[in-house]
């Protein structure tokens, strides 16, 4: 018999599709008025439902893909690989636009190769490396970061990143979301196309996203499902096995890093499962239950899931004003919601 | 101590609450609870005591217990400071 918390989850994958792909062609024309869909393609799992979605809703003739390896994530050349591939099955229009010489350009490397020699002077870009985050379940422990690297040797090196360093790591790192981000609004403006968003809910609600990044874009279609709802609806839509079977990364560090390293503190399945009892005030017994962890550790996953909904606000936020203008506020944020559509 | 919970509390109000005060928070309430302190203000924090007070925070200092209020902090720094003092003194 299922429990409560798998019930929540279930869903009718095909039913879904349907209904995400009418809402797709209402606020393609009647909200954003434009003529088709632009969609980053990782070689992950989310982007690749999108991209289905997408295809599905307004057909492939009206959907482009777009494909933005660099050479210094660790499963760049994977992913791109994976893209190229579903790209070519999905029947889309796609476009491989290589992002290492605008995020040169920019000054991405060479900042933080910077901020990284602050502490290690013999720092050269060859290294690997990755921002490891504390473990949110160790006891009561606050968050901090280390950052890992591998030298030329293959020798580890770690040490704790201060606020300062941290920031400016991540500010340079962050060029790369905000990149790939000003290629798809290129494609859309010369297409008169409108960008989608791929996070799942798991993503749009903790913050793993970059403002102005990865979180922007036109319309969000699969932002209101758990992972585990993105896993059914690829099922349904046919997504290569390779893809739903590879682990979500960050593909941002050039050492391999999971997503659940980098920023959830547990499995993606039990994270889907505790952010759902969350939403729909399950008791802790029955979560426990479901998710076989013991109530001291989903006391901390509590903890850590509204720690970071609340820091994930100013993600979110739009500009704030000193004071409304009403002609602007006015019908400015429809589609918000079309669960009832 | 009193000098210490000052200088934290004047901290507080200039890098988290641009000059705004501070006063509606007690000497006991906690900072995290308040939404004062989030993870970026924690390492801003930990850096302020550091270069300030010439202590060092180790990882497994990074607690609720050292840290979520101005005089868990205060109390903290005294001793961080007094292990330095019989250090040296050994």
């Amino acid at each position: 018999m299922m429990n409560r918390l798998d019930q929540l989850l279930a869903i009718d994958a095909d039913a879904e599709i349907a209904r995400i792909g009418k809402v797709i062609r209402r606020q393609l024309a009647q909200h954003l008025r434009k003529r088709g869909a632009v969609v980053g393609l990782s070689g992950g799992i989310d982007s690749s439902v999108t991209a289905a979605l997408c295809v599905e809703a307004l057909g492939p003739g009206r959907v482009l893909l777009l494909l933005m390896p660099e050479g210094d994530a660790a499963a760049s050349t994977e992913s791109l690989a994976l893209g190229q591939s579903f790209a070519e099955a999905l029947g889309a229009h796609w476009v491989v636009e290589d992002i290492s010489a605008p995020l040169a350009a920019s000054g991405c490397y060479r900042r933080r190769d910077a901020a990284i020699r602050q502490f290690w002077p013999d720092y050269e870009p060859h290294w690997r490396f990755k921002i490891l985050p504390s473990d949110p379940l160790a006891g009561d422990r606050l968050r901090s970061f280390r950052l890992i690297a591998e030298d030329g040797s293959g020798r580890a090196r770690a040490c704790r990143l201060s606020a300062a360093d941290y920031q400016a790591i991540v500010a340079a790192m962050n060029f790369k979301q905000r990149t790939r981000k000003m290629l798809e609004y290129y494609h859309a403006d010369r297409l008169n196309y409108a960008v989608a968003g791929t996070p799942n809910r798991l993503e749009y609600d903790q913050g793993f996203f970059v403002k102005n990044g990865d979180g922007a874009a036109d319309f969000k279609p699969i932002a209101h499902l758990y992972k585990t709802q993105v896993y059914a609806l690829a099922e349904r839509l046919g997504i290569p096995r390779v893809i739903i079977d590879r682990e979500p990364t960050t593909d941002t560090y050039s050492l391999p890093q999971g997503q659940d390293e980098f920023y959830f503190s547990l499995p993606l399945k039990q994270m889907d499962q505790c952010l759902c009892a969350l939403d729909h005030g399950l008791s802790a017994a029955e979560v426990a239950r479901a998710t076989g962890l013991a109530p001291d550790v989903l006391e901390r996953v509590f903890r850590d899931l509204t720690a970071k909904r609340r820091a994930t606000r100013y993600g979110h936020m739009p500009p704030l004003l000193v004071e409304a203008v009403p002609s602007i506020a006015a019908g400015s944020t429809p589609g918000q919601g079309e669960r009832h559509a | 101590m009193d000098y210490l919970s000052k200088d934290i509390r004047a901290f507080i109000e200039e890098n988290f609450l641009f000059g705004g005060s501070a006063e509606d928070i007690s000497d006991d309430g906690s900072l995290i609870a308040e939404g004062i302190l989030d993870s970026a203000g924690v390492l801003e924090l930990v850096a302020f005591l550091e270069g300030t007070y010439g202590i060092q925070v180790a990882d497994s200092e990074l607690l609720p217990t050292n840290l979520d209020s101005i005089n868990r902090i205060a109390h903290y720094v005294v001793r961080k400071q007094a292990c330095l003092q019989a250090a040296r003194v050994a």
